[in-house]
């Protein structure tokens, strides 16, 4: 599930925190010695693409070896969650907020030669809202009502409501050449690389696309490891294979690294956050005051401290320090035994009582399961543990709704909003919230919109809809020789063209 | 012995076909569908029809199963669901790791094995016999990914002589680093597998120490080595010849142990990510494929048999006394 999780990328572009980020800057870097422009970097990575197509289920690997390498996009996210124009040179929005106007950047070029059109950005716009497509963002940008080509440089998108989102959204569409063949098995983006060579099992290679519009490369090209096995990884990092690993999954080997001169370890801020999901449609979970009491029994910090050794940080709510809606709501349900048990009392269980909670079978689900359990044994709660497959969890939780409570990380950033949505698999259902993100959705300004999304954030830790144990620490661990490199964020998104080695 | 081989070759046929429609079955029978291996959360039920009309999972499966079936005759084994690829060129691809690394695993294991076994047999009533046979018991019990893991700190990790993983992006387009990078895993796989073949090759020699017929040639005269060449060898090499057959086929399939822990990109890998994605083209593929090589490896496992054991060829063939 990770990978589909995963999938979902609504990844912030946390790229080239430290060194500013875009083709068009030219990333300072922190070495003093003279970089080789000649070099490729070899990334090290757990996540192969399944294919090379995001709106056919390739998953969290593409997007990490080919958002913003390969394709672009009209806009880019930068490490701050800010939107920024990357193919689209300047948009105008209409006074009802339904016509949004973008004209294109000049001298874009396909990696085939073909020279970017309005119709190329029509066309992957509609890849992505199409019949067939399986791109998660495909339910946002239904708003979208037409989209217009007046002219070769100018796209006109219309929409049926107003959507305060809608520029943030098109920063995950890939502009495509339209002409492009199989988009599963081969690339046609404006990015800076193209794609090299892709080794099923193995590796995945990017060679620098001369005829690129912006600023080349900082390095000669880059190579994707995959590894299926995190020991396996840190030992090509060890001896030298790899430079640099996308995302260490695995605290305990972080203590090769540590102090050691030729490694540096930088600890940036993810999205990910592990859940307690409960079903808020069904008994017992269908009383706030239960769920606060589930909330308040579990010491969340304990529970990190195990799994992550220090790294991460505890959130009190589903949005994480990232978003521009974040607060901070670890005191609303606080880790409080005599609390949970009057709550419990309270709502009518005070000798407890029993449920299911369906963990998926990979880390760090059955180690978090395992704690709950002897947590939730002292407010008198019985837990049977019922392990299950990424694939049974998706039949059985995502779509029958049959659990009681299940544990889930959810990668997204900006996705609290899915407590507006009834249907959704937890089945939190607030009129108010429910409102509150409809008129996020179509607030006329940003601020507007993050007062309402912060009310929402609130009114969901107040009911405790969910119980949100952690966020993911995202630790990148690369060569000292290495700068240049993105340490922020979202292991979904990795911008490789500011790398420099030397 | 013409008579012998269309019979053999028409059985593999027939295993073969069996083989592929259990598989067929056998895979249908997992829950879950290989379409949620394709979606994200937020996939509404439309995305999801999508999806299984996409890859054909919402075909009837006889009408799957035909369409399988007929590719495969033309030697089509269809596309991945997941990756969208040709699964026939990948598994070549895939070959090119696995079976040199199986070959010389068991080449190397079967070089150790017969002196050693051969020598454990020979000099039980030293010292080193049974120090050899305790030291392969050893190597059986010990798992294979912990020798692995246990080669890569000292080799790759201390000393740095040889690589910790992976294999070359340009395959054997450089021989000696592919050679290089297989060096390791070889001798994990070639340490395990050696460990029971001494113990068979031990036991086959030590029948044969206590033979009436060795002793008899003792008694006309000839050698020991003399006897043992010419008779001793050829008896002890019936039993052993099956057993090494049947390690060559499991070392075919087991390599996915250790191609994960060397992180090669080899049949096993892809048959493991073939089921964790539910990628029923790309399974069938792989399993097709590795059962035609365990049946053809039987089958010569037979014919070499047959060639060191007259008794055999006299008896399959037929009437003659």
């Amino acid at each position: 599930m990770t990978s589909k999780f995963a999938g979902v990328v609504a990844a912030l572009a946390l790229a080239l925190a430290a060194c500013g980020s875009g083709p068009g800057d030219a990333p300072a870097g922190g070495s003093s010695a003279t970089p080789d422009a000649g070099a490729t970097i070899e990334i090290g990575s757990l996540y192969e693409p399944q294919n090379l197509d995001n709106t056919a289920g390739g998953g969290q690997g593409i997007t990490e070896a080919f958002n913003g390498n390969v394709y672009e996009g009209l806009f880019k996210l930068t490490d701050d969650g800010k939107v920024e124009p990357l193919l689209a040179e300047s948009q105008e929005v209409s006074g009802d907020g339904l016509t949004y106007t973008f004209r294109l950047r000049k001298g874009v070029k396909f990696h085939s030669g073909k020279a970017l059109t309005s119709a190329d950005v029509k066309n992957s716009i509609a890849k992505v809202t199409a019949d067939d497509s399986q791109s998660a963002r495909k339910s946002s940008l239904e708003v979208i009502k037409s989209v217009e080509t007046p002219d070769d440089a100018t796209v006109v998108v219309k929409l049926s409501g107003r959507s305060i989102s809608l520029v943030y959204n098109l920063s995950y569409v890939w502009i495509v050449n339209t002409a492009a063949k199989d988009p599963a098995t081969s690339e046609d983006g404006t990015g800076p690389y193209k794609l090299g060579t892709w080794k099923r099992g193995s590796t995945l290679s990017l060679e620098r696309f001369p005829g690129y519009w912006g600023t080349p490369p900082a390095n000669n090209g880059v190579v994707y490891h995959y590894f299926t096995d995190a020991t396996a990884l840190n030992n090509a990092l060890l001896t030298g294979a790899v430079d640099i690993v996308t995302s260490q999954q695995s605290p305990d080997a972080l203590t090769q690294f540590t102090g050691n001169p030729d490694y540096k370890i930088s600890d940036g801020h993810s999205t990910t956050k592990l859940l307690l999901a409960f079903n808020d449609r069904k008994a017992p979970f269908d009383k706030p005051l239960v769920r606060k009491a589930v909330s308040s029994a579990i010491d969340d910090a304990k529970l990190l401290e195990s799994v992550w050794a220090g790294h991460g940080s505890l959130i009190g709510s589903m949005v994480p320090p990232t978003d521009p809606w974040y607060e901070d709501l670890t005191k609303v349900n606080p880790y409080d035994v005599e609390l949970a048990k009057k709550q419990l009392a309270e709502a009518g269980y005070a000798k407890g009582f029993r449920f299911t909670l369906d963990t998926p079978n990979y880390d760090p689900h059955p180690t978090a399961a395992t704690f709950i359990k002897s947590e939730l044994a002292k407010v008198g709660i019985t837990v049977d543990v019922n392990v299950i497959t990424a694939d049974e969890w998706y039949t059985k939780v995502y779509k029958n709704r049959d659990f009681a409570a299940t544990l889930q990380e959810h990668v997204n950033d900006r996705d609290v909003v899915w407590y507006g949505d009834p249907d959704f698999y937890w089945g939190y259902d607030n009129k108010q919230v429910t409102g509150w993100v409809k008129q996020a959705e179509q607030a006329k300004t940003a601020e507007e919109q993050t007062e309402l999304l912060k009310q929402v954030n609130r009114q969901i830790a107040e009911d405790a809809a969910s119980d949100w144990l952690y966020l993911y620490p995202q630790i990148v661990v690369a060569s000292s020789k290495l700068s240049g490199y993105p340490i922020n964020g979202l292991n979904s998104q990795f911008y490789a063209y500011g790398i420099k080695k030397g | 012995m013409a008579r012998y081989l269309l019979r053999r070759t028409a059985f593999l046929l027939g295993s073969l076909l069996l083989a592929a429609a259990l598989l067929f079955v056998l895979l249908r029978l997992l829950p879950g569908d290989p379409a949620n291996a394709l979606l994200s959360v937020g996939a509404t039920p439309e995305q999801f029809a999508a999806a299984r009309r996409q890859i054909g999972s919402d075909l009837p499966l006889p009408e799957q199963f035909g369409s399988w079936l007929a590719g495969l005759a033309s030697l089509d084994l269809g596309t991945s669901f997941v990756s969208r690829l040709p699964v026939g060129p990948e598994i070549a691809e895939r070959l090119a790791v696995t079976v040199p690394l199986t070959l010389l695993s068991f080449a190397l294991a079967v070089v150790v094995a017969l002196p050693v076994g051969f020598l454990a047999a020979w000099r039980s009533d030293r010292w080193y016999g049974p120090l050899l046979n305790g030291v392969s018991q050893l190597g059986i019990a010990v798992p294979v990914f912990w020798i692995g893991m246990l080669l890569v700190t000292v080799f790759a990790l201390r000393l740095r002589v040889l690589p910790a993983g992976g294999f070359p992006r340009e395959d054997w387009a450089e021989p000696l680093r592919a050679l290089t990078s297989l060096v390791l895993p070889v001798v994990t796989i070639a340490l395990v597998m050696s460990a029971s073949l001494i113990r068979y090759v031990r036991s086959a020699t030590l029948d044969v120490l206590g033979s009436d017929y060795l002793r008899t040639a003792r008694a006309l005269g000839s050698s020991f080595g003399g006897a043992m060449w010419r008779h001793g060898l050829r008896n002890a090499a019936v039993p052993v010849i099956s057993i090494l057959g049947i390690e060559l086929a499991t070392t075919f399939l087991g390599a996915v142990v250790v191609e994960s822990v060397f992180t090669l990109p080899g049949l096993g890998t892809m048959l493991v990510e073939g089921i964790a994605e539910h990628d029923y083209p790309v399974i069938q593929g792989v399993l097709v494929v590795s059962t035609f090589a365990v049946l053809v490896i039987g089958f010569a496992a037979d014919l070499v048999q047959r060639l060191v054991d007259p008794r055999l060829r006299a008896h399959v063939g037929g009437g003659r006394p």
